[in-house]
């Protein structure tokens, strides 16, 4: 459906989840997908399997932590030499520690803020010169319904996202003249390992939340987050795209 | 490296960075109002003659640099 012949996207958080049905998605359009993955070696195997099965004419596996900046500027230099260039960054990494504000521990606030906040800053400054000198490129920050609307026993988690959002404008802003597009994608209550914790009782009750009156699906988000991604979306920036049943308008 | 040498390297740089041929780019041009540079391009070159002349150019020192004999007389100042 969407053409990525000829680009490269990065995809963070990519071994599970919704980072391997983006990058799936990606390499269906015909793109190199680089893969990066915090840890999860089986996953992420796995994850390039796929991606290489679904079309992508080159595919790797970079593990690095999103949240330290020299790992990811190395990456960033890697890929483009690996891969051919840097068209797309997609920051979907992202990791969740729920518990009520007052019980919330310093270390649980600082790594939700390093991984799911700096770390999607850091890969954007690191692909800002790349993107600038080739006059384009996409850049697209996964947030969260959460982000918007608030969630009890996810304060850190919420701030993160409602973060992103606004790194999201201010760098579509500053690199809009470069042609480098920057959205995000708010997904609402997503079938994965990260929703699959939650008790029957709590998911029933959040179907009732949402018109569409199902949990969505990794590749719901991944077609969301392909299109911002595609030049089909070249007019398309700063946007925060929903992907929530409805769940919050 | 003499003077000389800088002037050519920072010419080359801009060249390149600005996409204006290099007979266009005068020792006096200011980057923004002759080379037609925006805050992205001058970020861009700030960051290339450091990387070029090994330099570090601080903000508060690079709003000073305006023009190519700005850029040359920091660079042959502050190289080591």
């Amino acid at each position: 459906m969407f053409d990525f012949t000829g680009k490269t996207a990065l995809v963070t958080g990519a071994s599970r989840g919704i980072g391997r049905a983006i990058a799936v998605a990606l390499a269906k359009g015909g793109a190199s997908v680089a893969l990066n993955y915090a840890g999860n070696e089986a996953a992420a195997a796995e994850a390039l399997e796929l991606v290489q099965r679904a079309g992508a004419p080159r595919a790797k596996l970079y593990r690095f932590d999103v949240a330290d900046p020299a790992a990811c500027n190395q990456a960033v230099e890697d890929v483009v030499a690996d891969l051919g260039g840097l068209h797309v960054l997609v920051n979907n990494a992202g990791i969740a520690v729920d518990q009520l504000v007052m019980r919330v521990k310093d270390e649980d606030w600082n790594r939700q803020l390093q991984v799911n906040l700096t770390g999607a800053f850091n890969l954007t400054r690191a692909v800002t010169r790349p993107m600038m000198k080739a006059r384009g490129g996409a850049i697209v920050n996964l947030t969260s319904v959460v982000g918007e609307m608030g969630n009890a026993g996810q304060a850190a988690y919420a701030a993160t996202k409602a973060g992103l959002i606004g790194l999201t404008k201010s760098v579509a802003r500053e690199l809009a003249s470069r042609n480098v597009r920057v959205n995000a994608v708010a997904p609402g209550y997503i079938e994965t390992d990260m929703t699959a914790a939650l008790p029957e009782a709590a998911k029933t009750k959040l179907q009732e939340l949402i018109p569409l009156a199902r949990l969505g699906t990794a590749e719901d988000v991944a077609n969301a987050v392909a299109f911002l991604a595609s030049d089909l979306a070249s007019y398309v920036t700063g946007e925060v795209l929903r992907v929530n049943g409805g769940m919050y308008m | 490296m003499t003077t000389a040498n800088v002037e050519q390297k920072v010419k080359n740089i801009i060249a390149d960075q600005l996409g204006v041929g290099e007979d266009e780019i005068k020792i006096t041009s200011s980057f923004i109002e002759d080379l037609g540079a925006d805050s992205l391009d001058i970020v861009e070159l700030v960051m290339a003659m450091e990387e070029e002349f090994e330099v570090e150019i601080p903000d508060e020192e690079a709003e000073n640099i305006k023009t190519v004999q700005d850029a040359v007389n920091y660079i042959t100042t502050h190289k080591k």
